[in-house]
């Protein structure tokens, strides 16, 4: 039994106090512990995407992040993209162009695209090809996925 | 083995200063696995790499290690500086070749989470940031509670993960002299899909004297069991008048020296091949971007 480490996390607004062990991934923590379980496990390498989270304002792989390491760290995941029972504009996006075939790859691709937005608001085409390059859609959905997140930032310039 | 979990067991410790670090590595006399963004130790330990350790020092805590500032040679860079933070700095614009790497790296997420320090200490034969630091002559700064020394990036690395780096020491910074007048350089990686890890680099830097060469140097990913600077190629250049066929020559040159192996990204062949085209392209662009027509 390995020692446990007391740690503190911030989940979608909500603040969680744990003990982890120290070779507990970030990814099973939030999946298994706090039951949040949109973020998925694809690859569990960095590769594909489907564990992407909001870290501390940046998208990170909750499956590449020791918990004991989040210590501290504010984190959205996809169930908290929403604010008050309204989706954020790229999950609009999504449902509107329906950039969803199995459904897998979404939550991964809805956080990259909300922190794509974040950092830049109106993005071509090959900005978010570019910056999607890390979550993959085994469906091949792309062109739809990309459709909506231009189709969310021209909806988010609109409305600011 | 599952990527699901980590199935290693070991003690964790997060100093929140390079000297306690430093101390805690003195202290356990091997045994410390140090981790920087975790994007490439804790692919290895799920997949199986035989990484002996029973201490894990996560140093994302050690915040004096993440910075970019002026320094008397030119630049200097922590250690634990975030890729994201490296493409976009201005003070590193005119380092053509490792502005240009850093975001065909992985993907924004992993580069939102690997520091450059990580890339080089991991010491992957591909690691992308280690040519162009190779063709700047780039020295790294590593300490020890014992005091500090200072090794040129090309005696840094030994074998494929192995480097000068002893148990009780860390990389805390790299030098970048200061970039010459009438000097350029340029990165190119090849891979199957964008996010992957190189099947091979090429990193080329020229300075300029007119139309002639007067510095030419060619560093390459992915060829040997570590990055490595082709000695003696670029030399080929000096004082010679820029030309397309002779960036073809020390292309056709490089390719002749460089050792590749087959592995599961490329072959020997492939890689021995298209060096033939990255070297001379590579260099073409350098020249360019040095002031110099062709």
């Amino acid at each position: 039994m390995m020692k446990l480490h007391n740690i503190t996390l911030t989940v979608n607004g909500r603040r969680y106090d744990l003990a982890v062990e120290p070779n507990e991934l970030l990814l099973n923590v939030i999946r298994d512990r706090l039951h949040l379980t949109g973020t998925k496990y694809g690859c569990g390498i960095a590769e594909c995407g489907a564990c992407s989270i909001i870290a501390n304002g940046k998208l990170m792989l909750a499956c590449m992040i020791l918990a004991v390491t989040a210590s501290g760290w504010d984190i959205t995941t996809s169930e908290g993209l929403a604010k008050d029972g309204n989706l954020n504009p790229v999950q609009q996006a999504f449902i509107d162009k329906g950039a969803i075939q199995c459904g897998f790859c979404t939550p991964g691709m809805v956080v990259a695209g909300t922190t794509l937005l974040m950092e830049n608001n109106s993005p071509t085409e090959d900005e978010i090809r570019e910056y999607m390059r890390g979550n993959y859609c085994r469906c091949t959905g792309y062109t739809s996925i990309v459709e909506a997140i231009e189709s969310a930032a021209i909806h988010m310039n609109e409305t600011k | 083995m599952s990527t699901r979990l980590l199935d290693r067991e070991f003690e964790y410790v997060a100093p929140n200063s390079l000297a306690d670090a430093l101390d805690l590595l003195s202290a356990y006399e091997g045994g410390v696995k140090v981790m920087a963004g975790g994007t490439d130790l804790l692919v290895k330990l799920k997949t199986g790499a035989d990484i002996p350790f029973s201490i894990l020092l996560d140093t994302k805590d050690i915040t004096e290690l993440s910075f970019i500032s002026k320094c008397e040679e030119g630049i200097e860079i922590g250690a634990l500086t975030k890729l994201c933070n490296i493409d976009r700095n201005t003070m590193l614009s005119d380092y053509h070749a490792l502005v240009e790497a850093i975001p065909l790296m992985a993907s924004p997420a992993v580069r939102n989470m690997g520091t450059i320090g990580g890339n080089i200490v991991n010491a992957s034969p591909a690691a992308d940031t280690a040519c162009p630091l190779m063709v700047y002559d780039a020295v790294l700064r590593l300490s020890s509670a014992s005091g500090d020394r200072e090794v040129p990036i090309s005696k840094f690395f030994t074998g494929v993960s192995k480097t000068v780096i002893k148990d009780d020491e860390m990389l805390v910074s790299i030098v970048l002299p200061r970039v010459k007048p009438d000097s350029g350089s340029c990165f190119i990686k090849k891979t199957r899909v964008k996010p992957d890890i190189s099947k091979i680099s090429v990193t080329a830097y020229i300075e300029r004297d007119g139309s002639a060469v007067k510095a030419c140097r060619i560093a390459m990913g992915a060829v040997a069991p570590t990055p490595i600077e082709l000695l003696g190629v670029g030399d080929k250049a000096f004082d010679r008048v820029a030309t397309k066929e002779l960036f073809l020559e020390l292309a056709e040159l490089a390719a002749s020296i460089i050792k590749p192996i087959d592995d599961i990204r490329s072959t020997a062949e492939y890689r021995r091949e298209i060096s033939k085209v990255l070297v001379a392209q590579a260099l073409e662009t350098a020249w360019q971007r040095a002031g110099g027509t062709l």
